[in-house]
C-alpha cells in the first residue's frame, strides 16, 4: 500500500469471521472490502441514508446493466432507479447478486434440519439492521462479493469455490449517502468460504483510490 | 464438535454439497411441459375468473390448496408476480432462495417458489411455457421511458399500488418472478430474450401451499424488444384442486423439495 493510500484513510476496521458491520458512507467516499485471508464471501446491503425505504435492488441493477454479474464499473441501483454506488476497483473478478444470503431456514431446506441452528448471514443482517431501526422486511437479494456463482444458459446455478486470494479487494464508491451493511458470511455448508469462515477488512477513503 | 476435526467436517460438508448439486443438476428428471390444450379445469372447480387489461395489476387471495391459472391469452404478455403470506406478510416470495435451493434459475413444471422462511409459497403444477424470469424483474418508469420515450403504466408502479391496497409499502416489495418472460444468460452473463418461446395460450397453474396474497402485473418485460410495447390481456383463474397425491411432481422433486414441503406442512399440522 502506498503512503498516499494511508493518508487518505478515514476509517479502517477488521471484521471478525462470521460477524456483521455497518457504517454510513458519505457521497464520494470509497469503501474498500479486503478479503484478508482469501476465499471469503462478503454479503452486503445498502440503504439510502436519508430514506431507508430506498435500498439496493439486485434486479434493477442487473436490468440496467443487461448482464448477470457484478464487476468493475457496475452501477449499483436502488429500488427507485437511482445509482447508489459504483464498483471502482476490483482485483478479484466477478461477484454475485442473485444467490441472496444464507439463513437458518434456507440452510435447513438445502442441507437438512441439522444445519438449522448454525449462524447465518440473515441473523447478522437482522441484528445489524436492528441498530438502525430496520427489520427483516428491509432485507432483499444482496450483493455477494468474492462469491463465484455462474449461471449457465440452461439455468444451472451453482455456488463454486470462493475465487478470491488473500488480499484481493473490491472498491465501492458511494454516489449518495448510503448505509452500508455487511455480513461476513458464516456459511460452512457450501464452498463459498472454503468451509472455513475468516476475517475481512474494510477501509474507507475520502475519494476513489488512484 | 465431538472429536471431528475442522478438516473432517469441511470434507464431509463438501461431499454433501457435491452430492446435492449432482442430484439437483444432473440426475433430476423434470416433467415435460403441459400441452397448451392440456390440463382442462372442470367448470365447477372454478372459483373466480378475471381478465386483466394490459398495463394493469390485480390482487388475488388464495387459500392453501387452491390454484391460480395465469394465461397469456395472445402470447404477447409477461406477468410479474409477488406473493405474501396472508397471516404474516413479512414472509414473502424470495427469488434468490428459489433459485439457489433448486440449483437453477429456470422455473418450470415441477418446481417450487419459496418464501424467505424456507417454506413453499407456490408450486408450479402445470406449465406450458417453462420460460420465466427470476433474475431481471419487472419494468419501471425509467425503463419504460428509455424504451418507449414516454412513461406509461409499469410493474414498479403497479406493485406499489397493489401493496398499498393491502396495507404494505415499498419495504414489502422484494424481487419478483415474471412468467412468460423467456430470459437466459449467455456464456458471458449477458441476458438473452427468446421471442420464439412465447405462444398464445401459454399458461401456468400455481398451487398455493399456504394462505397467500398474490399481486400480478401485466406489463411488457423490460427485455422484451417488441415495439410498440406489447398490449394484450391476461386471464386469471382461481380454482379448486384435489389434495396433492403421494407422488406429486413438486413435492417429490428433490430432497430439498421434500424438506421445504415438510416445513410448510408444519404450519398446518
Amino acid at each position: 500500500m502506498s503512503p498516499s493510500d494511508q493518508a487518505d484513510l478515514v476509517y479502517a476496521f477488521d471484521i471478525p469471521a462470521e460477524q456483521p458491520w455497518s457504517r454510513v458512507l458519505k457521497k464520494g467516499e470509497t469503501l474498500r472490502i479486503i478479503d484478508s485471508e482469501g476465499e471469503q464471501a462478503v454479503d452486503a446491503l445498502m440503504y439510502a441514508a436519508g430514506d431507508t425505504a430506498e435500498r439496493y435492488s439486485a434486479q434493477d441493477t442487473l436490468r440496467i446493466q443487461g448482464s448477470a454479474y457484478i464487476e468493475l464499473g457496475t452501477k449499483l441501483i436502488s429500488n427507485r432507479g437511482q445509482v447508489m454506488a459504483r464498483i471502482t476497483a476490483d482485483t478479484c473478478g466477478r461477484h454475485d447478486t442473485s444467490a441472496g444470503c444464507c439463513s437458518c431456514e434456507s440452510n435447513a431446506v438445502r442441507f437438512g434440519e441439522a444445519t438449522r441452528y448454525l449462524h447465518a448471514c440473515r441473523e447478522n443482517f437482522i441484528l445489524e439492521l436492528s441498530r438502525h431501526g430496520l427489520t427483516k422486511r428491509d432485507i432483499v437479494s444482496n450483493l455477494n462479493f468474492f462469491m463465484n456463482v455462474p449461471i449457465e444458459p440452461t439455468g444451472n446455478f451453482t455456488v463454486l469455490d470462493g475465487p478470491s486470494s488473500p488480499g484481493n479487494y473490491v472498491d465501492v464508491t458511494a454516489e449518495m449517502d448510503v448505509l452500508f451493511v455487511i455480513s461476513n458470511c458464516p456459511q460452512v455448508n457450501n464452498p463459498c468460504n472454503g468451509f472455513d469462515p475468516t476475517p475481512i477488512r474494510v477501509e474507507i477513503r475520502a475519494t476513489p483510490a488512484a | 464438535m465431538s472429536g471431528e476435526s475442522k478438516a473432517e467436517r469441511a470434507a464431509a460438508n463438501r461431499r454433501r454439497y457435491e452430492e446435492l448439486r449432482a442430484a439437483g443438476q444432473e440426475l433430476k428428471q423434470l416433467p415435460a411441459p403441459t400441452a397448451v390444450d392440456g390440463a382442462p379445469i372442470a367448470h365447477d372447480a372454478i372459483i373466480q375468473t378475471e381478465q386483466v387489461p394490459p398495463g394493469w395489476h390485480a390482487t388475488v387471495r388464495l387459500s392453501r390448496g387452491e390454484a391460480l391459472r395465469i394465461t397469456d391469452d395472445l402470447g404477447r404478455s409477461s406477468v410479474s408476480l409477488l406473493a405474501w403470506r396472508s397471516e404474516d406478510p413479512c414472509e414473502r416470495i424470495n427469488c434468490a432462495d428459489t433459485v439457489k435451493v433448486q440449483w437453477s434459475a429456470a422455473l418450470s413444471k415441477g418446481r417450487m417458489i419459496l418464501s424467505d422462511m424456507g417454506r413453499v409459497l407456490l408450486s408450479v403444477i402445470e406449465d406450458t411455457s417453462g420460460s420465466h424470469d427470476l433474475l431481471v424483474g419487472g419494468s419501471t418508469a425509467d425503463s419504460i421511458l428509455a424504451a418507449f420515450g414516454e412513461v406509461t403504466r409499469n410493474t414498479q408502479a403497479n406493485f406499489i399500488s397493489a401493496a398499498a391496497k393491502i396495507g404494505l409499502g415499498l419495504r414489502d416489495i422484494p424481487p419478483c418472478v415474471t412468467f412468460f418472460a423467456p430470459v437466459t444468460t449467455d456464456a458471458t452473463g449477458r441476458f438473452v430474450w427468446h421471442a420464439a418461446r412465447k405462444r398464445p395460450g401459454d399458461f401456468v397453474d400455481l398451487r398455493a401451499e399456504m394462505n397467500l396474497i398474490v399481486a400480478v402485473s401485466n406489463c411488457a418485460h423490460p427485455l422484451d424488444p417488441a415495439r410498440p410495447a406489447v398490449t394484450a390481456p391476461i386471464t386469471l383463474m382461481r380454482h379448486r384442486l384435489p389434495p396433492p397425491a403421494a407422488d406429486d411432481v413438486c413435492r417429490t422433486a428433490s430432497s430439498e423439495a421434500v424438506r421445504a414441503y415438510a416445513f410448510t406442512d408444519q404450519l398446518f399440522a
